[in-house]
């Protein structure tokens, strides 16, 4: 069982870049050459930039490999070449077996057709042959929930239906290698287990997967192994829980300057977070130097507003170190919302109290929106917090699992021989 | 290995590793002659699936739609016939204006119709290569497939304009096939160039048209033939599509110029255009998804 099913060595993929790039249309191409006919056989000076860069693995069979890192840094563009869609520019891989790919939800669907003409179109094009999409069709949409609907064309579906058909295709591939890129984050939560259920079984059965996502949980759970890519590089090839770890907090280390102005964010940018300071506080309001399980934590935090907005709800976002999100103080819990218009600034103070967070490290993360229906700036990791073992915790040696350190009281009895134990 | 009872019974368990797993080498592309032919074999039915696509879209549009596949040609016939037949009277092989014009526009619009398609169909299809993995030559052979479906169409309503003048249908119809054959590998060769520089230099669909236009000049579907000096024909015949023509003329109705020597002339015209086209194409089809 430990034949390599996949193996690449070298793998590079450049791409052009730059203002002076190849022509883009033949009209150009033929001013430019009669323009000055040898600077046009020249290969014009590029900018190249590398989306890979030398990158080599290993893949056994059975199996499943998660594949981490930054938007950019690779993975997607490494998917493509294993998955034959382009070539690479120097190395080489082998593949032994039959590989699908994954990349999207809904490849091929078109809006005109039906459910079922779309299930034929999608499940070929994914690479099932005719037979193989007749024996599954009932199991396909019994998965999708879309039987009544089953022959209405597709442009007529809910997003919810169409996600639900598209996976449910995706989903009844049996390639003895799959890849998979993020497809996991679509539609709503129930669907989402159910994905996550059939990626279980997948991997269960012995397939070779490789699973690309930032949904941490999800490649905690499924991958034994992970693959980090930073800047078209292997950065880290080994157990996933060390490698998720150091992926989102040191990988991604922002360390705990304050100034927010060189932060990866998302969002229409009405708004903009500028600062955050943490201070760690006790009982009695009096500052600590480090956070312990149990303080209070005052938050500091300024928004500049860049273009009108109305009420919007502000949160903080404390996540641990696997990317759960563990405490979401968040201003439409208390029915507050904030209207600002361009050009005014704001400061606000959050004063968490008694944060019950066991020792370890963890990711504050800032969003500004109006609830589902924008977003004006989501900062995910604006500043680190490290809680530090505290007086509860220092007499324990190991940490047990879990972020929530509940305080309890318990009471315990011993008896000799309990008979007629049930009363 | 351990197989799983549990859950869905959806995929039957693996078995261990295949004794002769498919090997597949992921390289940069390299030399001129890389065919690959035996990939677009395996994937036939996907070809199938592209064609029955875009059949069933055009004919799920409106009942004009279907219409249009015979009302275009006959249009063009009866305009072709005032002006260039009663007007200029251009000759025509003996053969009533009709008959003469709209055999050649059967086998003309489809070809215009299918290199247009070509032309556009690896752009048009980005958001399917740029996400799965075929052989991108599945896309050309099936653009200049579907306008089989109207030809079809187009060669019964032209069987019946030609029993409605008199003719009787005789051997030479077997040949057809041999006909529509032509076309289709001209449509192909000369697709294959233009759906590769069109995915490299997005203007080459802007110059089809002129090329479509120049092209239908350059055949006989207006005129006869027979109007091109002796000394001028086997020039004339490089273009595969005068011996379509002719050779549809010559079909239905037993006037005209049989196939003859010229037909080689075009096959070897066509011939030289496909290979061309077949190396040009596969050697731009690695990198056509990062410039598409």
């Amino acid at each position: 069982m430990s034949d390599i099913v996949i193996r690449a060595e070298g793998l590079s993929k450049r791409y052009r870049r730059g203002v002076i790039g190849p022509p883009e249309t033949l009209r150009d191409l033929l001013s430019r050459v009669a323009r000055s006919p040898l600077a046009a056989m020249r290969k014009p000076s590029q900018e190249f930039f590398w989306a890979l860069s030398d990158v080599g693995l290993e893949v056994r069979h059975g199996e499943v490999l998660g594949l981490i890192g930054r938007n950019g840094a690779g993975k997607t563009t490494l998917l493509k070449i294993l998955s034959r869609i382009t070539r690479p520019t120097t190395g080489w891989a082998e593949i032994h077996g039959r590989v699908r790919s994954l990349l999207e939800v809904g490849t091929g669907f078109h809006g005109e057709l039906s459910g079922r003409e779309n299930t034929y179109l999608s499940g070929s094009i994914l690479g099932m042959s005719k037979r193989e999409i007749d024996r599954k069709f009932d199991e396909i949409v019994a998965f999708a929930e879309v039987d009544k609907f089953i022959d209405t064309p597709v442009k007529h579906y809910s997003s919810g239906m169409y996600v639900r058909l598209a996976f449910a295709v995706a989903a009844h591939l049996e390639p003895e290698i799959l890849l998979v890129d993020e497809v996991l984050a679509v539609g709503d939560i129930n669907f989402q287990k159910k994905c996550m259920g059939k990626m279980e079984d997948v991997a269960r059965l012995g397939r070779t997967i490789i699973l690309v996502s930032h949904n941490m949980a999800a490649v905690n759970a499924l991958c034994p192994r992970c693959i980090i890519l930073n800047q078209g590089s292997v950065e880290f090839d080994g157990p996933t829980n060390e490698g998720t770890a150091r992926y989102y907090v040191e990988a991604l280390s922002v360390g705990s300057g304050s100034d927010l102005s060189d932060r990866r964010r998302e969002g229409n940018a009405k708004a903009r977070f500028t600062s955050i300071s943490i201070q760690p506080l006790d009982k009695s309001g009096q500052p600590l130097d480090v956070a312990y399980p149990g303080c209070d934590l005052s938050i500091n935090v300024e928004v500049e507003c860049k273009s009108d907005f109305s009420p919007a709800n502000l949160a903080i976002i404390i996540s641990d170190s696997n990317g759960y999100r563990v405490i979401d103080a968040n201003t439409a819990q208390k029915g507050q919302f904030i209207t600002m218009r361009s050009g005014q600034a704001a400061k606000a103070n959050f004063r968490l109290r008694e944060v019950l967070l066991k020792p370890g490290k963890y990711l504050v993360g800032l969003w500004l929106g109006r609830e589902a229906m924008e977003i004006l700036d989501y900062v995910e990791h604006a500043t680190n917090l490290d809680v530090m073992e505290g007086e509860e915790t220092k007499q324990h040696v190991i940490i047990f699992p879990g972020v929530y350190l509940c305080r309890f009281n318990n009471d315990i009895t011993i008896q000799d021989h309990p008979k007629d134990s049930y009363n | 290995m351990a197989s799983v009872t549990t859950s869905s019974p959806i995929a039957a368990p693996l078995p261990a590793p295949v004794k002769q797993p498919a090997i597949v080498r992921i390289e940069p592309p390299r030399g001129w002659l890389d065919l690959r032919l035996g990939d677009l074999w395996e994937y036939r039915e996907l070809l199938y699936f592209f064609v029955w696509r875009d059949v069933k879209i055009r004919y799920k549009q409106t009942v004009v739609g279907v219409l249009w596949v015979v009302l275009q040609p006959l249009l063009t016939m009866g305009v072709f016939t005032i002006f260039f037949g009663r007007l200029a009277r251009l000759p025509s092989e003996g053969l009533p204006y009709p008959v003469f014009y709209f055999a050649a526009l059967v086998p003309w619009a489809y070809f215009a119709t299918s290199l247009g398609t070509c032309t556009t169909i690896l752009v048009s299809n980005q958001h399917v290569i740029t996400k799965v993995y075929f052989p991108r030559l599945v896309l050309p052979f099936a653009a200049v497939s579907t306008g089989l479906i109207d030809m079809a169409i187009g060669l019964v309503v032209m069987t019946i304009i030609t029993l409605a003048y008199g003719f009787r249908p005789g051997l030479s119809l077997l040949l057809i096939p041999l006909f529509v054959l032509l076309a289709q590998m001209t449509a192909l060769a000369v697709g294959l160039w233009t759906s590769a520089l069109n995915a490299l230099y997005r203007d080459m669909a802007a110059i089809v048209p002129f090329v479509i236009q120049f092209l239908m000049l350059a055949s006989p579907v207006a005129y006869s033939s027979s109007l091109v000096p002796p000394k001028w024909r086997a020039l004339y015949h490089l273009n595969p599509m005068a011996n379509v023509i002719d050779g549809f003329r010559w079909a239905f109705t037993g006037h005209g110029s049989p196939p003859g020597p010229m037909l080689f002339v075009s096959a070897g015209s066509v011939a030289v255009i496909l290979v061309g086209g077949l190396i040009f194409f596969q050697r731009v089809e690695g990198t056509v998804v990062d410039r598409v």
